[in-house]
């Protein structure tokens, strides 16, 4: 099964970690990620601005890209690409008028006719896999591994692009019951990380994070999953920042989603926990889930 | 056929006058045909408008008048009526619509608007020109109605119709009337009890000699019209013979089956032989069949029968159909409250202590499970917090319902204020968007709520409820300091939205009436016609229209019945004459329109011709447009009419 795949640049620097244990445990699982040719940023925060479609020049072209390959769909890793991508999507493929000025301002280009589809990761796991075919692939189950799901705004609002129900998700627990975690469910599995304000505000990020991770530490979990390399610093690099504000926190690693996957299909070498703030091996190892313990 | 037509150009303030020329429509008309009078007017409708109208008849003589308007369904009655006051026979008015079918959609185009609009007038004069006198058709009717549904509002109405001295017969699908109001603790604003102000009214409906109940039955099937319905009605399966049981509620005690009540709202549990409530009307037990041991198995049990003294348990399928001929009907069949499942972010289905607010109103009532002591579900104890949240699943656009539920604001504020009275140390927390109190006595009651009862009001809406620490978590924003709250409550109260009871749909296809956005019945006009629907003979009462409060569903009740009265109070119908009319030279005899005609009003007779009952024929025309001798019309609307009307309309 293969998919053209768009990165985005986060994945290509900060968050390779998680580019890497995707692309590897999609191979395992059968799925090949192809990355177009080439590609542009996705525009970063989608635009809200209703009278400034220059905002939407970015996404649209990547979806171009992607049309071109003639399979209709496209894969994102990142929260934040995903949600801007399927957003001027949306927009776009409501809005006749809006389509027809972005085509005929990139004369240069061939005409998106809305007809991409853009998918994130976890659809095409739970969808098109299936979390039954995971948990049968899982070669090492994460028994006893306790994990709180995090996932932050973008992959569930606005509704129009939400991959789940926005009120009571339940897709990255499913995943990681496949996986054989224990799930810790938290209140604060939606709140928002703090997101920019991580650049000016610092403070505003550690609070939140702070209170993030402390919900999940209160009702026993060892690690916290996302799937957006924003909420992933705010919640691993801002505990630095945390601990200053509140010296009894408990510091806990953070980890994609991917990267727990590659553990349990054991492809320890696709784990790329090196560059972690807060290390997540000796708790790993500890529970006997990583080598060398 | 008129040959001395006058035409009346309504402005409609600006409505028509801002988008189409009148003055010039006026001037055109005059100049037609058969025209001897135009004359425009500011608002037609209006006292002057009408009297202008009937000084012309009679001074210019008319014998037949065109009125360019607003849409028939608005008025063309009013004119009908101008018409029939001054001689004139109503059946030779014509309305050209220049409001909806030409100003409103036409506003930016003055001249293109006002070109229609004349030709509208003159394809109006030209069918007006061969329309003939016609006199309506006078039907006897029944002097009897038919009232859907036992709540209030349908035991209001049957009240009042029985009163009056017709028969009404009470259809309800639960075992007793009372409907939601039965389950309610007290009523805002005045706190009676339902007890005390409900169940006389119920007792006195069941011993009325002109009232016949028929609970624990459901609607099959409507034939007739107006004034003479037929209607056909299931009375389920009760396995128990009503003419013997006598309500004194042994059954119940042997049962071994229990299940969630409905009448509770599922906080208590019933047996599988019930009845529903201690003041049930009629006070008759029934059996559920999905529960119960014996009907499940076909055998074993049977417990309730050998404890019954009066021998009335037989466990035989006693479904059956009675035929009732009613001249009226009025539904009322009232509203349900959504779901609490639906709301997972506040926890409900997750944590025993997230109710619904017809939970808490059987918490609250003395004739509840717990009597009135306000105890959590989970573990018994007082709650010493209460948090209610308003807006559940209302003014909800993106999620569930646009509407405002109109009842949860005052119901709200009733059961924080009887939780006060009940536990004096609580708290309890509002959490709302707006507080709506728009009824007699209804703002002072929130403001007693606020200041006596000292009920913390919170404006926002709720995020999300967890538990913690044995605690419900209550995460909103108060939106007037922008600040986040949260509040640690024993008990969550959710007042989940109004909607249209189950089944209506189906109902309203029974009885050819609409349905509004939601699901709620559609009225004939929402200001000025609100209790009458689009069928003749068919009238709405209470909630089943839109949710609304007991204050406002009996005023509708008592409408609706004081509608149904006036209706049947002439002893006859008038229908439209507008009938399809057989030329009995040239009909074959193949039947054609009698196997196509949707009421059953044309039959074959002995000389192979059809012939149409004008009492059935609502004048739909399909028989017409089948008929390949061409030998079935319209009245006033034959094919040379119409082919007279489209030319004018088309002509260049």
């Amino acid at each position: 099964m293969k998919f053209p795949y768009y990165p985005g640049c986060t994945l290509k620097a900060q968050a390779k970690n998680f580019e890497i244990s995707a692309l590897t445990t999609c191979a395992y699982l059968g799925i090949e990620l192809e990355e177009l040719d080439k590609w542009n940023c996705c525009g970063t925060v989608y635009s809200l601005a209703t009278d400034d479609l220059m905002k939407q020049v970015a996404p649209i072209r990547v979806l171009i890209r992607a049309m071109e390959k003639g399979q209709n769909e496209l894969v994102t890793l990142c929260a934040m690409c995903y949600n801007t991508l399927a957003r001027a999507n949306l927009l776009v493929r409501a809005d006749e008028e809006k389509m027809e000025k972005l085509n005929s301002f990139m004369d240069d280009e061939p005409d998106y006719d809305g007809s991409v589809r853009v998918l994130h990761l976890l659809q095409v796991l739970k969808d098109i896999i299936g979390f039954e075919i995971i948990m049968q692939k899982v070669v090492r189950p994460l028994k006893g591994l306790r994990v709180s799901p995090y996932y932050g705004c973008l992959l569930i609002r606005p509704k129009g692009v939400a991959i789940d129900d926005p009120r009571d998700p339940r897709i990255l627990e499913d995943l990681l019951s496949a996986l054989g975690t224990d799930v810790i469910g938290t209140p604060e599995r939606a709140t928002c990380c703090g997101s920019y304000l991580t650049i000016d505000r610092k403070e505003v990020v550690a609070d939140n994070a702070y209170r993030i991770i402390m919900a999940s530490v209160e009702r026993g979990a060892e690690l916290l999953v996302t799937s957006c390399p924003l909420c992933f610093f705010n919640l691993d690099s801002r505990q630095k920042e945390a601990k200053k504000l509140h010296p009894e926190m408990k510091q806990v690693p953070i980890v994609y989603f991917t990267q727990l996957m590659a553990l349990a299909f054991g492809l320890e070498d696709s784990l790329g926990f090196e560059s972690h703030y807060v290390d997540p091996r000796p708790v790993l190892k500890e529970k006997g889930l990583l080598g060398g313990s | 056929m008129p040959e001395r037509i006058g035409v009346f150009v309504c402005h409609c303030g600006q409505n028509i006058a801002g988008s189409v020329d009148v003055e010039k429509v006026r001037d055109e008309a005059a100049k037609l045909a058969g025209v001897v009078h135009a004359e425009d007017y500011v608002f037609m409708c209006s006292d002057p408008g009408q009297e202008l109208i009937r000084r012309a008849i009679h001074e210019k003589n008319l014998d037949g008048i065109v009125v360019a308007a607003c849409s028939p369904f608005l008025h063309k009655e009013t004119w009908q009526n101008i018409a029939k006051n001054t001689g004139l026979n109503p059946y030779l008015v014509e309305v050209a619509n220049i409001r909806e079918w030409v100003a409103w959609p036409h506003r930016n185009d003055k001249e293109k608007a006002t070109e229609k609009a004349i030709k509208m007038v003159e394809a109006a004069v030209a069918k007006l020109r061969s329309d003939v006198a016609l006199q309506p058709i006078k039907i006897p009717v029944k002097k009897s109605v038919l009232v859907i549904g036992g709540g209030i509002a349908g035991i209001q109405a049957a009240l009042d119709i029985a009163e009056a001295g017709l028969k009404v017969y009470l259809v309800e699908k639960d075992p007793s009337i009372g409907g939601k109001m039965a389950q309610l603790s007290e009523t805002f604003p005045t706190l009676d009890c339902p007890q005390c102000i409900l169940t006389p009214k119920m007792t006195e409906l069941a011993h009325h000699r002109n009232a016949t109940l028929l609970t624990y039955s459901e609607i099959e099937d409507v034939t007739g019209s107006a004034g003479n319905f037929k209607v056909k009605v299931r009375r389920k399966a009760t396995y128990v013979n009503w003419d013997k049981c006598v309500g004194c509620g042994s059954c119940m005690q042997v049962c071994p089956v229990e299940v969630p009540s409905e009448y509770e709202a599922g906080i208590a549990n019933r047996k599988a032989i019930y009845i529903p409530f201690p003041q049930a009307v009629p006070n008759k037990a029934v059996i559920d069949p999905m529960s119960c041991l014996r009907l499940k198995y076909g055998k074993g049990c049977g417990l309730c029968a050998k404890e019954c003294p009066a021998g009335a348990i037989s466990f035989k399928n006693n479904e059956r159909f009675e035929e009732l001929e009613v001249g009226a009907i009025i539904v009322a069949t009232g509203l349900e409250v959504m779901d609490a499942s639906n709301f997972a972010e506040y926890g409900h289905g997750k944590y025993k202590d997230v109710i619904t607010g017809l939970q808490f109103e059987r918490l609250l009532a003395p004739s509840g499970p717990t009597q009135g002591r306000v105890i959590r579900p989970s573990d018994g104890k007082v709650p010493k917090e209460v948090a209610f949240i308003q807006c559940v699943g209302s003014r909800d656009p993106e999620n569930w319902n646009p509407y405002c539920s109109k009842i949860c604001c005052m119901y709200t504020a009733k059961q924080a204020l009887l939780y006060k009275e009940a536990v004096p140390d609580g708290q309890a927390y509002v959490f709302y968007i707006d507080i709506r109190a728009d009824g007699k006595g209804y703002e002072e009651f929130i403001h007693r709520a606020m200041s006596e009862h000292k009920i913390v009001y919170i404006r926002g809406k709720v995020g999300k409820v967890y538990e913690e620490e044995g605690k419900l978590k209550v995460v909103a924003v108060d939106t007037l300091t922008g600040k986040k709250v949260e509040v640690n409550a024993d008990l969550v109260v959710l007042a989940t939205a109004a909607v249209p009871s189950p089944g209506v749909k189906e109902l309203a296809k029974k009885l050819r009436i609409q349905l509004s956005e939601g699901g709620w019945l559609k009225e004939a006009h929402l200001k000025l016609r609100p209790v009458e629907t689009l069928t003749t003979g068919v009238y709405i009462a209470g909630a089943a229209q839109y949710p609304k409060d007991i204050t406002d569903t009996v005023a509708q009740a008592s409408g609706a019945a004081a509608k149904a009265i006036s209706f049947l109070s002439k002893g006859y119908v008038e229908r439209e004459p507008l009938v399809a009319k057989v030329d009995e030279d040239i009909c074959s005899g193949c039947g054609n329109c009698v196997a196509l005609c949707p009421y059953g009003a044309v039959e074959l007779t002995d000389e192979r011709v059809a012939k149409v009952d004008e009492a059935l024929c609502e004048g739909c025309g399909a028989c017409t447009a089948a008929c390949t001798a061409g030998a079935i019309s319209l009245v006033n609307y034959d094919k040379r009419q119409l082919f007279d009307l489209i030319s004018t309309l088309v002509r260049r």
